[in-house]
């Protein structure tokens, strides 16, 4: 499946010049939004300068809880959301480990990232990559 | 936080796709499908929780009517249970009974009903005059119904009339039609008859998730303890799922109307079409509750795996857990039964809520039955649960310890349309009579009713389907079949009276109260009977030792009963209050209360209504609604301190073998509570001494609670109490006058 990586040492390094562009580009090209916290990834950073990223890394637990069938994934094992059978529960906000799954106050439905890889080509950094890894066993949540 | 995650080889290996079909009947079902009226309405969608329509049908005349819901209504019954009570009020008069055209079946899933962001947020509240108790009874159920009830257009349902021939009520709200249909050739029983008619309905695969169907079963038509089953599709599993309203009879009354099923088909659910106030406030906690599931359940009750049957082997080992019709609460066998069990029987693979958005999910299902018995012997069933209730009602109070048994048994109380609970409280009582002598084989027709003999259980309970034998008897509930043992001269009417385990007319739920004086206030000194869901104060008073004092449990007695009318009135399941609790639970001032808990559903009824309440003002919401409740009792003649008696069986040892059983605790509560030295006294002295001191003081409770409630000393509210709450009005003052006087 494919599934987004992040190199947090060349991401810290290259932090110091960069303007976030990949949440940016996330917002404004998939989501046609130009508020950077509406990106599916976030890269954070502690008090001590390291960073923290936040990234979806397709492992499913949302599939398995969503009660509308509304989750699943594609065919390059990407977890993808239907909007028309999406209930706006959020239980896949809640039951997202990595809290990765997106609300926007403006919208119903949530969202998450679909590894498309738009910020992996907006890095300036090269600090993330699409990589095709197994799918990870289906777990009973 | 690392989640605790479930290893799936601890559960069995059943396909849960797999069940017996029935083709054969949706075919003769679609054949005989006649069409008797057809009545146009405009869908329409709540706003701010309300759609401010009632349905008003009459199934004999076939006529519809809308009628407005009022601000007043909004204001003083809030929705669900209190829109049912008030309509339910103004359709009977003191002389109707249960069986007239004018008593009603209402339903209505209240304000904050069929939001998707909380868990337990999907319910309907059914209200009707009891075939049992012959005054309201009120249940909440699972399912789509209410919602989609109410997403089509209406807040609430008022059934009246009875029909000639069995009615199919259709309520389109993707069309906007309301019909009446035949369907001579359906099915009768709910596992079938609801698959049917949900694929009958449904107007393709993708439409079948917005089709409930309401129904009951064939034992519904020759009891008076008949239920109704409120279905929803599950979708992984590709069947139909059901959850109850089951106490008091409300099938029996659905049946004597000759309807056979309610079907609503609603828009697609989204997250917004409650329209509510505010709903950023309801996203926010929904997201956190959502994730205290996550993160504490696994660490707590373990409802996402086990539903409410976690309690079993908690019960048995606090003595709190039914055995032997309420004799003992404990068993050597009831490992067979317990939470380890059904963790392995029941699908852990799928999504178990009964209304989108419950991340609590405990509506368990049992896959890969196959029955042994009865007209579907042979079929692969699932079964739904089962829940702590039937477990300890269908299993341990009967001495069923067989999970196969006991999943048999479960399934046919469901699809018969029969209350688990009350079924095993009436078996229960039935195999102690059974052991004791006042019955016996010439008695029961050849049904060897003893302890643990699930196969005459079962016949007993086809019997009562066919309308035949001592099932026939065993429908008329325990109440009635203590006055007919007595009327026959089959037993002592004391120890029969003793061991009956009814009140008001309504079996006890599951829970061993001998020991939990707040649990007994908490059965006996409720509206409706003895159902655990308006005062379920034994984990918090024997396990949790939360209420040490009398003070405390009296206390416990007002508020609690208020608190969780609430669920009732705004279409929430109880279980998502305090099966999870947050972390830091226990160092919040007033812990047994939740206060977090309580502050979430402050904040989503103003979310969902626009109205702000706080937590005081949700305790008058209900307070007007149960104090409305307990003056329409006494409208029917009952609600008075008499009326709240309850069974010595729910309260002490009835039996010298009960007493000696637990000889050691009996006989130190003879020392420290009453200074006696039971080393002097004989075993009958020691019994009558209990009896005294134990119905004692549960009068002194009553005494104090009724006070605390702001009732005369028979269980009358004061004039100073409607007043204050608000509902002096003049048909509510008409009814209590007679007992408090004129007003000064």
């Amino acid at each position: 499946m494919r599934q987004l990586r992040i190199d947090l040492a060349t991401c810290d390094e290259g932090r110091k010049t960069c303007a976030h562009e990949c949440e940016s580009a996330c917002a404004e090209k998939v989501f046609k939004l130009g508020d950077p916290a509406r990106a599916a990834l976030h890269i954070r950073e502690t008090a001590d300068g390291k960073g923290v990223a936040y990234l979806c890394d397709q492992c499913g637990d949302c599939v398995v809880v969503c009660p509308a069938e509304a989750l699943k994934r594609n065919k390059l094992g990407v977890v993808m959301l239907d909007k028309s059978l999406c209930v706006g529960c959020y239980i896949c906000i809640g039951f997202c480990e990595k809290e990765v799954f997106e609300r926007n106050p403006e919208w119903v439905t949530p969202y998450k990232c679909t590894s498309c890889g738009i910020c992996v080509k907006a890095c300036p950094h090269a600090a993330l990559e699409i990589v095709d890894v197994p799918e990870p066993a289906y777990r009973i949540l | 936080m690392i989640q605790v995650v479930f290893d799936p080889s601890k559960v069995m290996d059943i396909d849960i796709t797999k069940r017996t079909e029935y083709h054969a009947e949706l075919d003769a079902a679609r054949a005989s499908r006649k069409v008797l009226k057809e009545v146009a309405f405009t869908p329409s969608l709540p706003d701010k929780g309300y759609t401010n329509r009632t349905l008003h049908v009459d199934v004999g005349s076939l006529a519809v009517a809308e009628k407005p819901v009022t601000q007043q209504m909004k204001d003083i019954f809030i929705g669900g249970r209190g829109f049912g009570l008030w309509y339910l009020w103004q359709a009977v008069t003191p002389q109707t009974r249960w069986n007239d055209p004018e008593n009603e079946i209402v339903i209505s899933s209240g304000p904050v009903g069929g939001i998707t962001q909380y868990a337990g947020t999907g319910k309907s509240l059914v209200v009707t005059l009891s075939p049992q108790t012959e005054i309201p009874i009120d249940s909440n159920v699972g399912g789509y119904f209410g919602p989609l009830l109410k997403f089509s257009g209406f807040d609430a349902l008022e059934l009246q009339g009875k029909a000639e021939r069995d009615l199919i009520l259709f309520i389109d709200g993707q069309k906007g039609l309301i019909r009446f249909e035949e369907l001579p050739d359906a099915p009768v029983d709910s596992h079938v008859l609801g698959e049917v008619l949900t694929r009958l309905y449904a107007e393709n695969e993708a439409d079948l998730v917005n089709i409930s169907v309401v129904s009951t079963g064939a034992a519904a038509d020759h009891s008076l303890i008949g239920m109704l089953n409120f279905s929803w599709f599950d979708k992984r599993r590709g069947c139909v799922r059901f959850k109850q309203a089951g106490r008091g009879g409300i099938g029996t009354v659905f049946r004597d109307k000759r309807l056979r099923a309610l079907v609503c088909r609603g828009p697609q659910v989204k997250g917004d079409l409650n329209h509510p106030a505010d709903f950023e406030t309801l996203a926010k906690i929904g997201v956190k509750y959502h994730k205290e599931i996550r993160e504490n359940d696994p660490h707590q009750c373990m409802m996402r795996r086990n539903g409410t049957a976690h309690i079993v082997e908690i019960m048995d080992a606090y003595d709190l857990l039914p055995v032997h019709n309420f004799q003992y609460g404990s068993h050597p066998e009831t490992h067979k039964i317990d939470s380890a069990y059904w963790q392995s029987r029941c699908a852990q693979q799928t999504v178990d809520g009964c209304w989108y958005g419950c991340s609590m999910a405990c509506a368990k299902g049992a896959d890969g039955l196959v029955l042994k018995t009865g007209p579907y012997q042979g079929h692969m069933v699932t079964v739904d649960g089962p829940e702590y209730e039937n477990a300890a009602g269908l299993g341990s109070n009967c001495g069923v310890f067989d999970p196969d048994d006991l999943l048999e048994l479960n399934f046919y109380c469901d699809t018969y349309g029969i209350c688990t609970i009350t079924w095993g409280t009436v078996c229960a009582f039935i195999m102690e009579c059974y052991q004791r002598g006042i019955l016996n084989l010439e008695r029961t027709g050849g049904l060897d009713l003893s302890w643990g003999n699930a196969k005459a259980d079962l016949e007993m309970m086809h019997q009562m389907a066919r309308g035949e034998g001592f099932g026939r008897i065993a429908g008329l509930g325990v109440k009635r079949m203590k006055a007919l043992f007595i009327a026959n001269g089959w037993g002592d009417p004391q120890l029969i009276n003793d061991i009956g385990m009814e009140n008001k007319g309504l079996e006890y739920s599951q829970y061993l109260s001998k020991e939990s004086l707040a649990q007994q206030g908490g059965y006996a000194l409720t509206n409706k009977g003895p159902q655990h869901d308006e005062a379920w104060l034994i984990f918090m008073d024997m396990v949790n030792k939360q209420l040490p004092t009398f003070e405390d449990k009296a206390e416990a007695l007002y508020y609690f009963p208020l608190f969780r009318t609430w669920f009732g009135l705004n279409g929430f399941c109880k279980l998502p209050w305090n099966d999870v609790v947050p972390k830091g639970n226990a160092q919040q001032p007033e812990p047994h209360k939740i206060p977090e808990h309580v502050q979430n559903y402050v904040d989503l009824f103003s979310a969902t209504t626009g109205v702000k309440i706080d937590k005081e003002e949700l305790i008058n919401q209900s307070a007007r609604v149960y104090n409305f409740q307990r003056v329409f009792n006494i409208r029917m003649g009952k609600g008075l301190r008499q009326h709240d008696a309850a069974p010595y069986r729910s309260l002490g040892p009835v039996t010298e073998e009960e007493y000696l059983s637990r000889q050691e605790r009996y006989d130190g509560q003879l020392r420290t509570e009453l200074s006696l030295d039971p080393d002097a006294m004989t075993l009958q002295e020691k019994m009558a001494a209990h009896r005294q001191w134990r119905t004692g003081r549960f009068e002194k409770l009553m005494d104090v609670v009724y006070a605390r409630r702001g009732w005369t000393r028979d269980g009358v509210p004061t004039y100073a109490r409607l007043k204050e709450l608000g509902i002096d009005f003049p048909e509510v003052l008409e009814v209590v006058r007679p007992l408090l006087g004129d007003p000064a």
